[in-house]
């Protein structure tokens, strides 16, 4: 007898998942039933199985999680799943051991990172968050290329003044001819950039917890209204763009005042 | 035998060793001579053959074109890279290097790849590991610098494979030696291992916690070292001999190498005294001395030195650590016995470097702990895993030359990503995809890892194909890329084209190119063993001639069993294999009856009542007869 378990979170909006490690089947070795990523019973390594990191972990789809035990949890399965610990057993086995601790490793960067987990999960429910790494900006700054950005509108004013006095700052080390006063004015702009990122993220945090009750009413077996749950979901999209826009912003500031 | 030895291998720029785990302790394995470490220096000899250690460092002087050493600068890089190294080094290349092809070092009249230097190292390393446990060895861990990119760990990977060995594991060496600094630390802790050694410099941040080994950060420099202080040394001393002679001292490799001996003898010398002199005997009778003072030495390396501090401070940043929050920093490598060293290690860590364990042997010993752990763990070991990262970003060169990352440094390895790529052009069925490693934002600017081409795409419309291209880092730190279209959900074929290395095939053939080195291999593993099965039984002939049997031979078969002991004894002393295994068979012969005898008074004696388990039959394998080591294959 197989359980059954739920997939992935696009597949049911919001997911509730039992607390226990999904994917378990029949040990390939011992036949014993208690098998996830290793067997409980006699300790191999089984064949990876197609899911996503929080199912990896057994966690529900919620944002809010305790760091030390995700990190005590990743601890625990490295003991059973690295390839150090399985480096004498059969070629399948270590092959198996390779793609489950890489799987393992790459789950538990996105999920101890909390901006991170949180684009990990809207990407699971379907969102395509806009690309503001650092690389895009050089890549559309070489290239020519309009870099699909949306300057936050109510940032607009501000950032165009930044922008122009970035240049200028730019211009005068350039020049070997640095201006304090420029300096000054664009330290004052970085700290109020820095006080609205906090401000975003003091937001992002409590959309967190409403995503994460809409999830435990869910779990409880009450209806959770869709728009509810989208609502939160873009809420979260919008504060993420944002919030990476502003990060974005503060680096360019650093590069100005440092360089 | 499920006692499978893994050795741990330390193979590094200036010295290499091979270490053991003995117990709960792990220990270097010392070469024929006694000693530890064995020099990375390799010589071919006025007979063609090759020389390794100590042995080959006479011919740096005597015959300079026939010796190499620190040849780990070269490992996994091409002539582009290393044309600064050539104005301080003396490695003579081929001359007819094609581009791209992997370097080929001349040593005499024959040409070398790096790893095929480096295979000697590790096969006098392999060899002393026999001789050690009179067993064969042919499975190991060997360390590498931590910042080593792909191209270097691979080279390192084909190194181990043409000496015969199969490497288990490429283990970073700040890593290492924090396993064996670790071995006895049970409480949880941050720890900063500073390791500069001959030719490279990492430095390596680590959890420590209930035996998990985690590092968080990790930076360095694989061209900074020892080699980089003696050349600084070097250029002065040779400045002044120029001047002198009015000869161009910096073409006669045997005065540079003369001079160099020198400089490291003062170098040596300034970590304990105040003052030194740098004292080299030229040729025609002439000597050139020096007076060099500790403090001129600090202010000349200074430069050199500070070079570590850069990557120091953006580990820490990277691991979001400032230096009050860690507990410990550890010296690694032989340059670390530089006071002035030690003084900017306390500086940037505000506390006293530890440095318990030989800075020279940490790393070996380090190796020999994870080898254990491999092989399976033992009680000292069994709650100990390393969890390492990669040093460098991975990404992949972008439309305009820009670079995607795909696996950031840092990421605890294996680690993988998954990508996506269509096509541009209708009917479109191949892709090429460059990889590339470096923190840099320029393809060019990064290290070109490998170009491949996915083949075999299902002609579709433009950008309607979705090939989905796995890239996995394995625990070695190296890539392995595997490709897929998943609309047609076909596996796709997979060209990889490494930028820079030794094809498959290319090992291959060094290996069976290195037969003859096998053979000798062979002949001594040979030697050993029948030198051990020797041992074996005359320890048990010992015990039989007080066994009561011994009184029921007869006299002529005393004393035939005395001759052939003596015989045995005689040939034992030297390398003879044949005569060896003659003398044994004979004795083994001679001593038939005589086994015989004692296995009947064993019998007897447990007839009278005595138990079976504690009569006298000999211990097992001590007996005569012993049953032959069953690991010859």
């Amino acid at each position: 007898m197989k359980e059954t378990h739920s997939k992935t979170a696009e597949s049911h909006g919001i997911l509730v998942v039992t607390p226990d490690k999904a994917g378990k089947t029949n040990c390939w070795s011992c036949g014993d039933m208690r098998a996830a990523q290793f067997c409980q019973h006699c300790g191999k390594v089984q064949p990876p199985a197609p899911v996503d990191y929080f199912a990896f972990f057994g966690l529900p789809y919620k944002l809010n999680i305790e760091a030390s035990k995700l990190e005590s949890e990743f601890y625990e399965l490295s003991r059973h799943l690295h390839p150090d610990i399985n480096a004498i057993k059969s070629e399948r086995e270590q092959q198996w051991a390779l793609e489950q601790s890489s799987h393992l490793n790459d789950a538990y960067r996105t999920l101890k990172d909390p901006i991170a987990r949180t684009e990990y999960l809207l990407r699971l429910q379907g969102v395509q968050l806009e690309e503001q790494s650092k690389t895009a900006t050089e890549e559309a700054r070489r290239t020519g290329k309009i870099k699909k950005q949306v300057v936050p509108p109510d940032l607009l004013e501000e950032v165009f003044e930044l922008n122009m006095q970035m240049e200028e700052a730019r211009m005068n080390k350039k020049m070997g001819e640095p201006d304090r006063t420029l300096e000054r004015q664009l330290q004052d702009a970085r700290k109020h950039m820095q006080a609205k990122h906090d401000a975003l993220m003091q937001e992002l945090g409590a959309a967190r917890n409403e995503w994460d009750a809409l999830v435990d009413r869910a779990g409880q077996g009450q209806n959770v209204l869709e728009e509810d749950r989208l609502a939160v979901r873009d809420r979260m999209v919008d504060i993420l763009n944002r919030r990476n826009y502003l990060r974005n912003l503060l680096r360019d500031i650093d590069e100005v005042l440092e360089g | 035998m499920p006692n499978q030895r893994i050795v741990g291998i330390d193979l590094g720029t200036t010295n290499s060793l091979v270490a053991y785990m003995e117990g709960d302790r792990p220990v270097v394995i010392p070469g024929e001579d006694g000693l530890n470490l064995v020099p990375s220096v390799v010589a071919l000899d006025e007979s063609g053959q090759i020389v390794v250690g100590n042995a080959a460092r006479k011919y740096l002087i005597e015959t300079p074109e026939r010796a190499v050493y620190s040849v780990k600068r070269l490992m996994g890089r091409d002539v582009a890279d290393i044309r600064n190294e050539l104005k301080l080094f003396p490695f003579r290349l081929a001359e007819d290097l094609a581009p791209g092809e992997v370097l080929r070092i001349r040593l005499g009249d024959k040409t070398y790849t790096p790893p095929e230097i480096s295979a000697f190292i590790l096969r006098q390393l392999k060899r002393n590991a026999e001789r050690y446990f009179a067993a064969p060895v042919s499975k190991a861990v060997i360390t590498v610098p931590a910042y080593f990119n792909d191209a270097q760990r691979q080279a390192t990977k084909d190194a181990g494979r043409i000496a015969g060995l199969e490497v288990l594991r490429l283990v970073n060496e700040p890593t290492a030696a924090s396993l064996a600094y670790g071995l006895d630390q049970k409480q949880s802790e941050t720890v900063a291992v500073y390791d500069l050694g001959g030719g490279t410099f990492d430095i390596s941040i680590l959890k420590l916690h209930e035996g998990i080994f985690e590092v968080i950060a990790t930076n360095g420099d694989t061209h900074l070292g020892g080699d980089d202080i003696d050349n600084l040394l070097i250029a002065i001393a040779l400045d002044d001999i120029q001047g002198d002679l009015a000869i161009d001292v910096r073409r006669n490799s045997g005065i540079v190498q003369t001079v160099r001996k020198a400089v490291i003898e003062a170098k040596i010398a300034l970590s304990a005294n105040e003052q030194t002199t740098l004292d080299v005997e030229l040729p025609g009778g002439k000597r050139y001395q020096r007076v060099i003072t500790r403090e001129q030495f600090q202010q000349l390396i200074q430069p050199v030195i500070d070079r570590t501090v850069g990557p120091v401070k953006q580990a820490l940043k990277d691991a979001g650590l400032k230096p009050k929050d860690i507990d410990e920093a550890a010296l690694v490598g032989g340059s670390t016995r530089i006071p002035r060293v030690r003084a900017l290690v306390e500086e940037l860590f505000e506390r006293k470097p530890h440095s318990d364990l030989n800075p020279d042997e940490v790393v070996a010993l380090g190796a020999a702990v994870q080898a254990n752990i491999l092989a399976g763990g033992s009680e000292a070991t069994k709650e100990m895993l390393l969890l390492d990262v990669t040093p460098l970003s991975l990404g992949i060169e972008s439309l305009g030359g820009g670079v995607v990352k795909i696996i950031h440094r840092n990421s605890t390895i294996p680690a993988s990503a998954n990508e996506h790529f269509t096509t541009g052009v209708e009917g479109q069925t191949n892709v090429a995809i460059h990889v590339v490693q470096g923190e840099r934002e320029l393809a060019k600017d990064c290290r070109s890892l490998a170009r491949f081409d996915l083949k075999g795409i299902p002609p579709m419309p433009a950008g309607l194909p979705r090939i989905e291209v796995k890239f996995l880092i394995d625990a070695n730190g190296i890539l392995h890329v595997s490709a897929r279209e998943l609309r047609s959900g076909k596996v796709s074929e997979i060209e990889v084209q490494p930028s820079y290395g030794l094809t498959d095939e290319q090992v291959e053939n060094m290996i069976l190119e290195s037969f003859d080195y096998a053979e000798e291999d062979f002949r001594q593993r040979q030697v050993i063993e029948a030198r051990n099965e020797a041992e074996t039984m005359l320890t048990a002939l010992e015990k039989g001639r007080k066994n009561p049997g011994w009184q029921q031979l007869s006299s002529q078969e005393r004393s035939t069993i005395d001759k052939q002991e003596a015989a045995l004894r005689a040939v034992m002393k030297d390398d003879g294999y044949q005569a060896m295994r003659s003398a044994i068979d004979a004795l083994n012969q001679g001593t038939m009856r005589l086994a015989e005898l004692m296995m009947d008074s064993a019998v007897s004696s447990a007839l009278k009542g005595k138990d079976m388990a504690t009569a006298d039959v000999g211990e097992g394998p001590a007996s005569p007869h012993p049953i032959a080591q069953a690991e010859i294959k």
